[in-house]
């Protein structure tokens, strides 16, 4: 396929994000600059200092909200992409309005215990979306223990293993790694499977 | 018992077990995790009551916090 047939077709997709921090913002803008259609991206923090080691924003945006923020990085890369943005907190209930109907869910939280309410929220409700999941991405080093696994509709990406401590910070490359791993998956399963 | 788990064939003594006794024998040791048998998910609450048997395709994900 050239660019131009990809741009094509990925053109008529619709991606959510749920979360826009160290993979949400770096996911969000892989798939931006491949020309996905659509983008739904929730969040409710705003940018911090202490997010810019990893997160695809600017000095010059902090205290502005994450999801605002993200909207306005992505028009400046690609003005093509239609990014719907919720400022929200998410949880089981609206994740299920914001998201219903998506082609592709990409889960991009901090928490594992987040991670495991939308994991458990969209197999429920959503059986038959493809579900990416960012697992383990702190620290530095071992690119290769970071791999994408398949269970069915959910791909799990990271090394299921490093996780957030003082000691052991998320920081720019495995996060991107993951994140990055995470549109790599969706291309994968929109550009080679996914019939519509 | 012959079960795939995570993708890999394996062999254990007894000829069922529920998910909690296959979580400990198999080391998995994570606070939260994923669990699919057959491709169906197994909530945490459902461990102690959900038996594996012979021919079973388990799915274990350990979720880490991180983002």
């Amino acid at each position: 396929m050239t660019f131009e047939e990809i741009k094509i077709k990925l053109k008529k997709y619709t991606v959510g994000i749920a979360g826009a921090g160290g993979l949400g913002s770096n996911c969000a803008v892989a798939l931006a600059r491949v020309g996905i259609g659509n983008l739904i991206v929730a969040d409710f923090d705003v940018v911090d200092e202490t997010n810019l080691n990893r997160q695809y924003f600017f000095h010059d945006q902090l205290g502005k909200k994450k999801v605002r923020a993200l909207k306005e990085n992505i028009e400046r890369i690609n003005p093509n992409i239609n990014v719907i943005i919720h400022d929200i907190k998410l949880n089981e209930n609206n994740i299920v309005d914001i998201y219903k109907d998506c082609d592709i869910i990409v889960e991009a939280f901090d928490l594992a215990e987040m991670k495991q309410m939308i994991i458990e929220t969209c197999m429920t409700k959503f059986p038959d979306k493809p579900m990416i999941i960012g697992s383990g991405m702190a620290g530095w080093g071992k690119s290769n223990e970071i791999k994408c696994k398949k269970s069915g509709n959910l791909y799990i990406c990271g090394d299921e293993r490093s996780e957030t401590s003082a000691q052991n910070p998320p920081l720019a490359p495995r996060v991107s790694i993951v994140a990055n791993m995470q549109a790599n998956t969706v291309l994968e399963i929109l550009l080679n499977n996914l019939k519509r | 018992m012959k079960i795939t788990l995570n993708n890999t064939e394996e062999t254990f003594e007894k000829d069922r077990m529920t998910i909690s006794e296959l979580l400990e024998l198999s080391k998995f040791s994570y606070k939260l995790l994923i669990v699919k048998v057959n491709g169906k998910l197994i909530k945490k609450d459902a461990y102690e009551d959900t038996i594996v048997k012979n021919g079973d395709d388990v799915m274990v994900l350990h979720l880490v916090t991180g983002g």
